[in-house]
This record gives C-alpha cells, structure tokens and sequence, in this order.
C-alpha cells in the first residue's frame, strides 16, 4: 500500500520535491501540497483501492503525511470488513 | 470605576449604534474623497469595540464571531467602508484570540490590543501569487532571535493607518510557495512605502492601497503555527461570515430605504397599492434568505468552533464558501430591486433614498476573494465530499 500512494503521490502530488527523499511521516503540506492537488490524490487513492472516503476522513490530517494516508485507507478498509 | 470599565457596562448593541451615528454623519464624505472613516474608527475605540473579541481573562468581553457579524450590520448599514475596516481587523484579531494562546507574545499581545485598542491590519496579498492568499513569494528571515521580512504587498487595507499589521510569508528562503506563517508587525518595526492608490468605484474608505512593506522585529512575533492551519480553522470562516455581515448590512439599509419610499406613497394615496409595493415584497424575501444564510453559516462555525477537526474538514470549508457566494451575489439584486422601487430619488444623489453608495460598495463583495476562485475551490473539493443532503444537520 506504502508503494502505491508514493506512486499515486509522485503523479498526483505535483511537488516540487522528488517523492522518495520523502519519510512516511514528513508534512506532505510543508513540502508544497496544494488543495488542489490533494482532492487529486485522494480521487486517485479512491479509485487504486477502490473506496469512498467518508466525510469525517475529509479533513487536513487524515492527508497529512503517506503515513497518515496508509492509516485512513487502512481504516476504511477495516470498518469495511466489520460491516 | 476608568472610562473603558464604564463604556464596557453597556451593551454592544448601544455603542454600535453610537459608532453607527459617527459614521453615518462621515459616510459622503468618506465615500466622495476616498479617505480613511477616522471618525468612525475613533468612535469604536472609544466604545471599545475593537477589543471585544479577546477573552476576558485577557482583558477583553469574549464576543462570539455573531456578536461581532451583528456588529459589523449595524455599522454598514451607516458606512460599509467603517463596518469592513472593522470586519477585517476583527478577522486579524481572531488569528491571535484562536491560534495566539500558545504563545506568551501573542497572548501578551491580544491583551495589548484590548488595553490600548489597536487598529489590526493585513497583508496578505501579494505581486506575482495572482490572488491566492495561501501562496507566497516573500520568505521571512530568521536570524537568531531576530526576524526580517519584505513584501511587495499589492493591497494592505487602511495600511498607513493601522497599529500593526499581519502579514503572510513562506516560512523560510527553501520553503514551498504554500508552506507559510504569518508574523506580526507593530507599526514602530516596519516602513511602507506607497506603491498603488487605492482609488475605486466603492469602499472607498478602507484606504487599500498597495505598498513594499519592509520590517524587522523579534522571532516570537511569528506564529508558531503554520499560517495553512489559522487559515483553514479560523481566518477562512471569519472573513466569510464577518464580510458577510457587512454585505446583509449594505443591502438591509438598501431594503429599507425602498420601504420608506413606499410607505410615504402610500400615505399620500390611502386606498392604492403604490407601484413599488410588491417589489419591495419581492426584495424582503431575498434579504430574509441572505440573513437566514449568514445566520445558519454562524451557527455552523459556532458548533464547529472548539472541533479543531470539524473546522479543517471539507463539510465546513465548503459550507462557508458557499455563505460568501450566497450573500455577495444575492445583495446585488436586493439592490438593485431597492432601486427600481425608489426610481429617480433612489438614483440621484443626496436624496433620503439615494442607493449609489450601496451600490457601489456591494459590488467589491464578489471580487474581494473572487467568486470565480471561490467556486473553483468549493468544485474540486465536490469531486471527494459528498453534500449533506439532510435539513437541520
């Protein structure tokens, strides 16, 4: 999954830099995430992994880092699986 | 008992109807010569209205962002120039009576602000971002205990005259164009030096002109929160809702003129329907819907206030997008249906009825943040967030 939002995040993203010197957890808005760019990651998130993110997932920190966007998919996908 | 602790006894509603009074008397000539409202904004400090917002542990009579939009209605409905000036300097003061309490400056300095009533300005439109606030050219330089900033600040409102100015920059010289903080400045740390007049068919007073603004001041003047995060959970709901107010305010007095048009005709005629009645019918609804729509975005902040991730949610950006299109397009028809009404003594100026200066201040309302950005945002957040389709939720 890692692998699959750094690539989404490398097409997507539009950073200024290169996605790999980039750690789990750096601030994806520090390193120039724009709003515009980060309604593209999560379409993309949305269609790679095939889920819908809820409102309350709608938020800056839930986008915050590829460690926090492993976290919301991973989330998702587990409510996904009680229900 | 001081003069301040008295003034403080009364109600809010009483003094703005006192600075209302001041401002009403000013308004042409404010409006005529393009300068600063000095009276009016005198008037508020002496009411004391420009603390009101800090909390009263730190001096001030903790107003809510309503009580404030209230404020701002009963001053534009006077002056629209006053009321903006003091909407915009209580969206500045909300980014330090928000996000200031994890600072001993910034605390220490709201309550400075509330002590000795000082004039908030902004600066945080640049040359070269092409309008978008969360972008930045400008990078403040930090030297040990020291900081340094120059912005060619195409628009600082009532900038000669405020007490200090917040202003936006990228966090450092390697930060990204959005990676930004927002500083203090007290007006004996920084120069400006004219660079545009603001010279423009309405709001002429809030004085907007551009300036190369130059300043140096201690670090802990810098937020220690990065400028995104005040933006999004305070600035972006204040400056929708307070504006907001003032917009309502422009077209209520707008409506109201219309009313005491055909009022008098009706009085002169007993037993007819004046001509402008059912359009004055017609203008009541719409400004019932523009005080219904500020009045709900209140309330959606209200709620969402001590949320912190409620506020950085899409539900609430798009929400209070949606306030600032509603009420800036909906007060032009208002308006002009005030117009129609009133004809040629609506028309014409220095008549009780005359509608021009109304007219001409609503129409910065779509374009002080473009309406077109505005949607451009609201629409790419719609391809993620799904409409709450339900009534009251």
């Amino acid at each position: 999954m890692n692998e699959k939002i750094r690539e989404l995040l490398a097409k997507l993203g539009n950073l200024p830099t290169p996605v790999e010197t980039l750690a789990d957890d750096a601030d994806l808005y520090t390193a120039g995430l724009s709003s515009f760019a980060s309604v593209q990651l999560m379409l993309g998130i949305e269609d790679a992994f095939d889920v819908e993110f809820p409102d309350h997932l709608l938020n800056r920190k839930s986008f915050q880092s590829i460690a926090a966007i492993e976290n919301t998919v991973q989330q998702i996908l587990a409510a996904r699986k009680v229900a | 008992m001081n003069v301040a602790a008295q003034v403080q006894l009364e109600s809010l509603d009483v003094r703005a109807a006192r600075v209302a009074e001041v401002a009403r008397q000013h308004a042409d000539a404010v409006d005529a010569e393009g300068r600063f409202p000095a009276e009016a904004v005198a008037a508020m400090k002496a009411e004391r209205l420009l603390g009101i917002q800090v909390p009263v542990s730190e001096g001030g009579e903790g107003a809510s962002f309503s009580d404030i939009a209230e404020l701002c209605s009963v001053i534009s409905q006077a002056c629209a120039s006053s009321s903006m000036i003091f909407a915009m300097h209580h969206i500045k003061l909300s980014s330090l009576v928000e996000h200031g309490f994890q600072s001993p400056w910034h605390m220490a300095f709201m309550a400075r602000v509330a002590r000795e009533q000082l004039l908030l300005g902004s600066a945080t439109t640049e040359g070269g971002i092409g309008g978008n606030l969360r972008n930045s050219i400008c990078a403040i330089e930090i030297d040990g205990d020291r900081c340094r900033l120059e912005k060619d600040a195409t628009v600082i409102s009532y900038g000669a005259q405020s007490d200090a100015i917040l202003i936006t920059s990228r966090a450092g010289k390697d930060a990204a164009p959005s990676d930004q903080v927002m500083t203090v400045f007290l007006k004996d740390q920084y120069t400006l030096e004219r660079t545009h007049v603001w010279d423009t068919l309405g709001m002429r007073g809030t004085c907007s002109d551009g300036f190369l603004f130059r300043g140096e001041a201690p670090a802990e003047q810098v937020f220690p929160q990065p400028f995104a995060e005040i933006a999004a959970q305070s600035m972006l709901a204040a400056s929708h809702l307070l504006w907001s107010g003032v917009w309502y305010g422009i077209a209520a007095d707008a409506v109201a003129k219309a009313q005491a048009f055909v009022r008098a005709a009706a009085r002169k005629s007993p037993g007819q329907t004046p001509p402008g009645a059912v359009r004055l019918a017609e203008i009541s609804a719409q400004l019932q819907m523009v005080k219904s729509n500020v009045i709900a975005g209140l309330k959606t902040y209200e709620e969402a206030r001590h949320d912190g991730e409620k506020l950085s949610s899409m539900a609430f950006a798009v929400a209070m997008n949606n306030v600032k299109i509603c009420s800036s397009e909906m007060i032009l028809p208002i308006i002009n249906g005030a117009m129609l009404v009133c004809g040629i003594m609506g028309y014409k100026n220095k008549t009780p009825f005359s509608l021009g200066r109304n007219l001409r201040d609503a129409h910065s309302a779509q374009l002080m943040i473009s309406n077109d950005r505005i949607y451009g945002n609201t629409s790419s957040m719609l391809l993620v967030h799904k409409q709450d389709t339900s009534l009251l939720g």
